[in-house]
């Protein structure tokens, strides 16, 4: 098992655009452990913007250029729970609502190869420390679709357990949804606004630096909530704390 | 509030010849499914901070008390999968559990009666209560008889239906509708309660004791006196039933405070009205849906009172039995294949009240019987996906998952109510193009292709250099939505997509 | 009966593709959310049996088994007391009078309904106290019972893990009202009737529910959650339960 493990990135389409910092942790974490890291072109984003919107034929285009841009390879790496529960959960019934065998077959072949970042830290890898610095204290929020889709259980705790100077502050009603829900939060909007300043106010409570979890999208939700209301509590993705080395600190 | 009293006293006071006096106090005018789409009518709930503490209490309350007592059963996920497969397999085998269970009634001296919808449900029943000759019925807390509207439509037929559950006592005595399938009367606090008794219980029987206080314990108590005489005086009382058992004619009923023993027990004729799919094939099926029930719904490990009984007792309870099979959309349900799914429920609420939208609201903006996650794939697909809120049901949901985790037959919530706003939407399609459909579709050609993708960023990180700003304070029509109540991110000058580009041309050169 | 024909017609015509799998069974792991096909294993002889569904997803579950309890009549103790019952352990059958007598004694009860088949020594000390006893022969109103505060029935059996009496209403347990509209109920219940957990229970009420018995259950006084969800003892059931475990 010493052989180099080539990871290709699922960038995350709101990473890529609006992230771009989170993408180049992920690629530097994966890099400091050893694995070579590859972009592939080709891709776009889950498609669960779409999908979730009852929009199924409109989400096949992103199925489509998620596995001609990753079947090639054998892991495949997404910061982010939400982006790999809905490769996972939808893109096979996605697939199998066209009814074409060859492209449920290859979404299986690409579903199967595809890790939540933290999953493939500890479960492929097999480390929990990482290495990382970050002399701060923050608060975690366990996002829904990591949580309850990803299914990736207590796995960011452990990696943040390891990190170096790092204080965890515990989170009441972490496991309360955030609001946000994609396409939710603009339909929805009275609602979504409710359930983000419940989120934002348990986050302000906390006394933390920073807010981490392991989705951006729920991050852009909650951060843009504690912007609004002009707390000092910065937002984080996972990857970049665990990017973060003594090193870095120090230059 | 205001225009309850107003219509309560026109009816109990002031008797115009022509106007029919009603018996039972009136409920809320306007019909469920002409409430306005779930976004708009969460509007008229959600800045009520007396209706938000009060869900909030309750709901975290019985979420802590559901998850300690599944915790105690180390089997709790066996027996939610043997759930799922009990009531798929019946599910799968309706039309012939339905004529084993009308055989094995019959056989025990119960009348089996067919409705196909709501009128020919009512209709059987009134003709039932008439037979009888009386003009007032006892009633056990059911979700299906408040489907159909049972209770208005024995109202307009000159019958009084007595409702007894304690939290339905609460709703009907408030002019009020359900908010909560196990505790309709969830939105309400003591306080509440006590003012609901003091005002109304001495217009329909008797009077709650002038010394009232807001003791859950006396107001209680007040309902026990209130109740009794009617409970004593009923020559005719109606039910639902949580289960009933195909290979035996048994109907069960899980309650907790003793009315539904009254109303099975006291009463000369039992008439039970229930949905087609509250089937399980045998007896034994029992040991698993009682277990799973009391734990996910109110908590407790079981529920004080459950009652069982098969066709007619001779020398016990009513002697004349009567049991109403109710259609009223479930074979429509049904012919879907994947959303026949909602049909294992078993009502236990457990969803609801682990949902954050329900615990914000409660149930009334749901404008259904039946709230929350359960509710929102339930009811649209009951009812058809043809009035404003029906459509808006399957949308009003973070698609969070907390439903799904503990849903005792483990119906996949989220994904039933993704695949319902996927048939809103090839329903919409027929029609004119909105502006969501032309954005979704214009964002859906730019996600087929990793370049458009690319340009896409680029474009956007062009407009963070024009604006110049990192955080956007308003944003007009649909972008206002997010910026009433959050700052926006914008994104920053470089797309990830450049930035390795850049790099890959770095390493290449180095 | 146009209903009866309409729903079950609306009803086959949904199951199409069941049927369709049925006669294809190849398909069958496809198609449903099925795992294997095999018959119920709890369907039993009852009528129809024979044209019963014979392929379809068979619950993955074991029937009728005991759970792990180490002492059941302590258990049983512990969840009825749970419940804000009163409890009491008696040694041999010859202290059930004594106790019977205190507990109604301390229920304050003046008047006691009795099933027509309960053991008549069970009251002797009761009725030797003063308490009226009622016995339902012939069978007591429900005025009459509506004004009488106390009633003993024996039981049928018992679940430990839930705290939970069942009665079968058989003559020492008497009809259902009895047990019902008195605001006392004190219960008498043998240690070896009583089970670890509802499924043993359930396969001990099988022959009764065949033998077309009521059946109920019952866990701790009446009571409500309906107000705040907090729970509220005593409402239309019995408010005061005491419970007598023998042996």
């Amino acid at each position: 098992m010493t052989s180099k493990k080539t990871v290709a990135l699922f960038a995350i389409c709101m990473n890529d655009v609006m992230y771009p910092q989170t993408c180049e942790a992920t690629v530097a974490l994966l890099e400091r452990l050893g694995c070579e890291v590859v972009f592939p072109e080709e891709q776009t984003c889950c498609g669960q913007m779409f999908t979730n919107t009852g929009y199924h034929a409109e989400a096949l285009g992103s199925v489509r250029s998620y596995v001609k841009a990753f079947t090639a390879y054998d892991y495949i790496v997404g910061p982010s729970g939400s982006c790999v529960a809905s490769v996972r959960d939808q893109h096979p019934m996605l697939a199998a609502e066209t009814g074409d065998k060859v492209l449920m077959q290859a979404v299986a072949a690409v579903v199967a190869k595809t890790y939540e970042l933290t999953e493939f830290l500890i479960d492929v890898l097999g480390v929990e420390d990482v290495g990382a610095y970050f002399p701060h204290t923050v608060t975690f929020h366990p996002t829904c679709h990591a949580m309850r889709m990803a299914k990736i259980g207590d796995r960011p705790y452990r990696l943040l357990d390891k990190v170096e100077g790092l204080t965890l502050l515990p989170l009441a009603e972490y496991d309360q949804c955030c609001g946000f829900g994609g396409t939710f939060s603009v339909k929805n909007d009275v609602m979504s606004a409710a359930m983000v300043a419940d989120k934002a106010a348990e986050v302000i409570k906390t006394g933390a630096e920073y807010l981490v979890n392991v989705d951006n999208a729920c991050l852009m939700n909650i951060g843009g909530r504690l912007h609004r209301e002009g707390s000092a509590v910065k937002t984080i993705h996972l990857a970049e704390i665990l990017a973060s080395t003594r090193a870095q600190a120090g230059s | 509030m205001r225009t309850n009293e107003k219509s309560r006293a026109s009816a109990t006071l002031v008797t115009p010849a022509s106007a029919p006096v009603r018996r039972t106090p009136a409920p809320p005018a306007e019909r469920m499914i002409d409430a306005p789409p779930f976004p708009e009518n969460v509007k008229n709930y959600i800045n009520n901070e007396q209706l938000r503490a009060n869900m909030r209490h309750a709901t975290h309350t019985i979420r802590a008390k559901r998850s300690a007592v599944a915790a105690e059963l180390p089997n709790w996920e066996e027996l939610r999968t043997a759930a799922e497969d009990i009531k798929n397999h019946t599910a799968r085998h309706l039309d012939y559990y339905l004529e084993q269970l009308e055989a094995n009634l019959i056989k025990n001296g119960a009348q089996v009666h067919w409705a196909s919808d709501a009128a020919e449900a009512n209709r059987i029943v009134i003709a039932l209560v008439q037979a009888k000759g009386v003009d007032e019925v006892v009633k056990i807390k059911s979700m299906v008889t408040q489907e159909i509207e049972l209770n208005e439509a024995l109202e307009a037929a000159g019958i009084a239906a007595w409702e007894t559950d304690l939290a339905e006592l609460i709703v009907q005595l408030g002019h009020d509708r359900p908010s909560n399938i196990l505790v309709p009367a969830i939105h309400r606090n003591r306080d509440e309660v006590r003012e609901i008794f003091l005002r109304e219980m001495k217009l329909y029987g008797k009077a709650a004791p002038e010394d009232l206080d807001n003791d859950p314990k006396n107001l209680a108590a007040a309902a026990r006196l209130h109740l009794r005489e009617k409970f004593l005086r009923a020559k005719v009382a109606l039910s639902g039933s949580n289960f009933c058992v195909a290979d035996n004619g048994t109907l069960v009923i899980v309650e907790s405070e003793g009315n539904g023993r009254m109303c099975l027990t006291l009463p000369e004729t039992l008439i039970s009205v229930t949905g087609i799919e509250k089937l399980v094939p045998t007896i034994a099926d029992l040991e698993v849906v009682l277990q799973l029930l009391p734990r996910s719904s109110t908590g407790e490990r079981m529920n004080p009172y459950t009652s069982m009984w098969t066709g007619v007792t001779p020398g016990d309870g009513p002697q004349e039995v009567h049991v109403v099979l109710v259609d009223n959309g479930r074979s429509k349900v049904l012919a879907d294949t994947t959303g026949r799914e909602v049909l294992r429920c078993i009502r236990c609420a457990a969803c609801m009240h682990a949902c954050p939208i329900y615990e914000r609201v409660g149930g009334h903006p749901y404008g259904s019987v039946y709230p929350g996650p359960i509710g929102s794939a339930l009811t649209p697909q009951l009812r058809g996906f043809n009035s404003a809120i029906d459509k808006s049901l399957p949308f009003a949901c973070s698609l969070c998952g907390a439903c799904a985790e503990v849903c005792p037959v483990k119906i996949p919530l989220p994904d039933i109510l993704v695949y319902l706003r996927h048939r809103v939407v090839e329903e919409k399609k027929r029609g004119h193009l909105g502006l969501e459909q032309t954005l979704i579709g214009f964002f859906g050609w730019v996600m087929s292709k990793g370049r458009r993708f690319g340009r896409f960023g680029t474009m956007a990180g062009l407009a963070r250099r024009v604006l110049g700003k990192e955080y956007l304070r308003s944003l007009p029509s649909l972008g206002k939505r997010w910026t009433a109540s959050r700052d926006l991110r914008m994104p920053p000058k470089s797309s990830y997509r450049k930035l390795w580009k850049k790099r890959a041309r770095r390493k290449g050169g180095a | 009966m146009m209903g009866r024909q309409e729903v079950l017609d609306k009803v086959r015509a949904a199951l199409v593709d069941v049927v369709a799998q049925e006669q294809d069974s190849a398909l069958a792991p496809a198609l449903g959310r099925g795992r294997s096909i095999a018959p119920h294993p709890a369907m039993t002889e009852s009528i129809g049996a024979s044209q019963a569904p014979a392929q379809d997803t068979p619950p993955q579950w074991e029937y009728g088994q005991p759970t792990a309890v180490h002492d059941v009549a302590e258990l049983f103790i512990d969840r009825v007391v749970d419940y804000k019952a009163t409890v009491e352990r008696a040694a041999t059958e010859a202290e059930i009078p004594a106790l019977v007598a205190r507990m109604l004694a301390s229920a304050g009860a003046l008047t006691c309904a009795l099933p027509a088949g309960l053991d008549a020594a069970w009251i002797a000390d009761g009725a030797a106290a003063g308490v009226q006893m009622r016995w339902d022969d012939p069978p007591l109103s429900k005025e009459e019972l509506n004004t009488i505060s106390a009633v003993v029935t024996a039981a049928s059996s018992g679940m430990a893990e839930t705290g939970t009496i069942v009665l079968d209403h058989r003559a020492d347990q008497g009809r259902r009202i009895l047990s019902l509209l008195p605001d006392t109920h004190v219960c008498v219940i043998r240690a070896d009737q009583i089970v670890t957990d509802v499924p043993e229970a359930m396969a001990r009420q099988e022959a009764s529910l065949r033998a077309g018995l009521p059946i109920t259950w019952i866990s701790g006084p009446s009571a409500t959650s309906d107000i705040e969800l907090s729970r509220v003892e005593g409402v239309h059931g019995p408010r005061n339960l005491y419970v007598i475990v023998v042996g």
